[in-house]
């Protein structure tokens, strides 16, 4: 998480960004029950800066829509996420942020799962665990120097 | 028959944060809880309800994890994310931090005190676990450091008459150690659950234990003589799987009545009982009460009273703790 070494992936593919969500009548309607949907979710992670490149989860394809499963009713959200390379590092950190950023968004009743999109990442496994073990979650969000560089990944940057 | 677990109170007992465990002094008449806010409070029961008779703070600068009483109910350690385990003494209807044990290189998961009141194990996410001896000055010296995990160690929990040790750990295994020529050895290495093992607990006599998994199981482990005399044989004799949505955080054994509760990550409490007439080779559990949202949040932990039959507490992500009476009704 230095700065200034080489970059591990020094020149990823960047995709497109998304429009806006498109708002409907429901949407503006007050008095319509409005479920959390995946579009919702991912709104909320899509812009979530990649801790190496000045570029979005989104732009690196980190994120997308179809890998955003949320049920309502259930108050489960799911979400799978591509590290740029099989190697990369930042996987912990990248999972941590997408977890934390759905942390401090969603009401406390749903339950939160962050895992790499199968076959994507050489420590997959260790890594899902470690994401979904909420203690070590709790003492890592305690260290303030790691808190400190999640919190930049959740920054909204000044183009 | 018909059994019912029925809610008696709940506390709001650390707001804004997570109660992580709970647990009942030997007579049953104090219960310590401990949680994100760094500080352990003490409950008890006044008329027909209970409330927090005092708040220790400033024992610890991060979370405070597990807390335990010693046999004889005077002290009370406290095991915190700073790394330390804060040991309290009970005066009058106070509680002062009297000794702080450190070593741990990095948070301390959980703290038990022996049978005897003479030995306190702690374990750590430093993969170790330490057994310290007191002496009669409540001095604290370690004993022992014993590396025979290879991950975190979630959870210790002592044999109720043995000087007996178990452990669980991030890496699936639980490991039992006994004190030989001074020094505590890993002596059986209890392989089978395939995720993270978070609780143990014994039953009444000791010749069994359970342990609750990440893989959504409890498993139950039963102690087989062994004739070469040398390690431990103990062997998984029941797999209760299929009840529980996500992460089992907890089991309690009571060792008055032999119910098991459990703790769990898709916020329900359960209560299993044991099938008298199966083979004790093969032992049945069946599903007897379960409260879908016990709380609103994950359930981190389940502890029967000592002393009253059916009394069951209960705490949560939620902050809160929710008091239980299990019945059994004809």
């Amino acid at each position: 998480m230095s700065g200034g070494t080489r970059l591990e992936n020094a020149n990823p593919v960047i995709f497109q960004r998304s429009g806006e969500r498109v708002l409907t009548a429901n949407d503006e309607d007050e008095d319509v029950h409005d479920p959390i949907d995946d579009r919702e979710i991912f709104d909320l992670i899509r812009s979530i800066n990649d801790p190496e490149h000045p570029l979005s989860l989104e732009e690196l394809n980190v994120v997308e829509q179809v890998r955003v499963k949320v049920d309502d009713a259930e108050s489960n959200v799911s979400v799978e996420f591509t590290p740029t390379i099989p190697h990369c590092s930042m996987a912990t950190l990248i999972g941590l942020s997408i977890k934390v950023k759905l942390l401090r968004s969603l009401p406390d009743r749903f339950k939160i799962d962050v895992r790499i999109s199968p076959g994507t990442h050489a420590s997959e496994e260790a890594v899902n665990k470690q994401l979904a073990d909420k203690e070590r979650v709790a003492a890592a969000l305690e260290n303030s120097s790691l808190l400190e560089v999640v919190n930049q990944c959740l920054s909204t940057r000044s183009i | 028959m018909k059994e019912a677990l029925s809610l008696v109170q709940r506390l709001s007992a650390h707001p804004d944060s997570r109660c992580w465990f709970v647990s009942w002094s030997p007579t049953g008449t104090l219960l310590a809880s401990c949680g994100g806010d760094k500080a352990v409070r003490i409950w008890g029961r006044e008329g027909d309800s209970w409330i927090c008779k005092s708040v220790l703070q400033d024992g610890h600068q991060r979370t405070v994890r597990k807390v335990a009483w010693s046999p004889c109910g005077n002290y009370l350690a406290s095991a915190s994310f700073d790394a330390t385990t804060c040991i309290w003494k009970k005066k009058n209807d106070d509680f002062e931090s009297m000794t702080v044990l450190e070593g741990h290189e990095n948070e301390v998961k959980c703290v038990a005190w022996a049978p005897s009141g003479n030995l306190l194990a702690t374990c750590s996410r430093d993969k170790s676990v330490w057994v310290w001896e007191v002496d009669e000055e409540d001095e604290y010296e370690c004993v022992t450091v014993v590396n025979s995990h290879t991950q975190d160690v979630k959870h210790v929990v002592w044999h109720p008459t043995q000087e007996l040790l178990a452990s669980a750990s991030y890496d699936n295994n639980i490991c039992i150690y006994k004190e030989e020529d001074d020094d505590w050895e890993c002596r059986a290495t209890l392989q089978g659950h395939t995720s993270t093992v978070w609780g143990l607990s014994f039953d009444a006599a000791g010749q069994r234990l359970a342990s609750c998994s990440d893989d959504r199981t409890v498993k139950i482990w039963k102690e087989y003589p062994n004739e070469c005399g040398q390690d431990l044989s103990w062997k998984c004799v029941c797999t209760l799987s299929g009840y529980h949505g996500r992460t089992v955080y907890d089991v309690a054994w009571c060792r008055l009545t032999g119910a098991m509760a459990t703790a769990c990550g898709d916020d329900a409490v359960r209560v299993f009982k044991e099938d008298e007439t199966a083979d004790p080779d093969q032992p049945v559990f069946s599903l007897a009460a379960q409260v879908a949202k016990a709380h609103s949040q994950d359930v981190n932990c389940v502890a029967w009273n000592p002393k009253e039959v059916g009394l069951l507490a209960s705490c949560s992500d939620d902050g809160d703790i929710a008091i239980w009476r299990f019945q059994e009704e004809d």
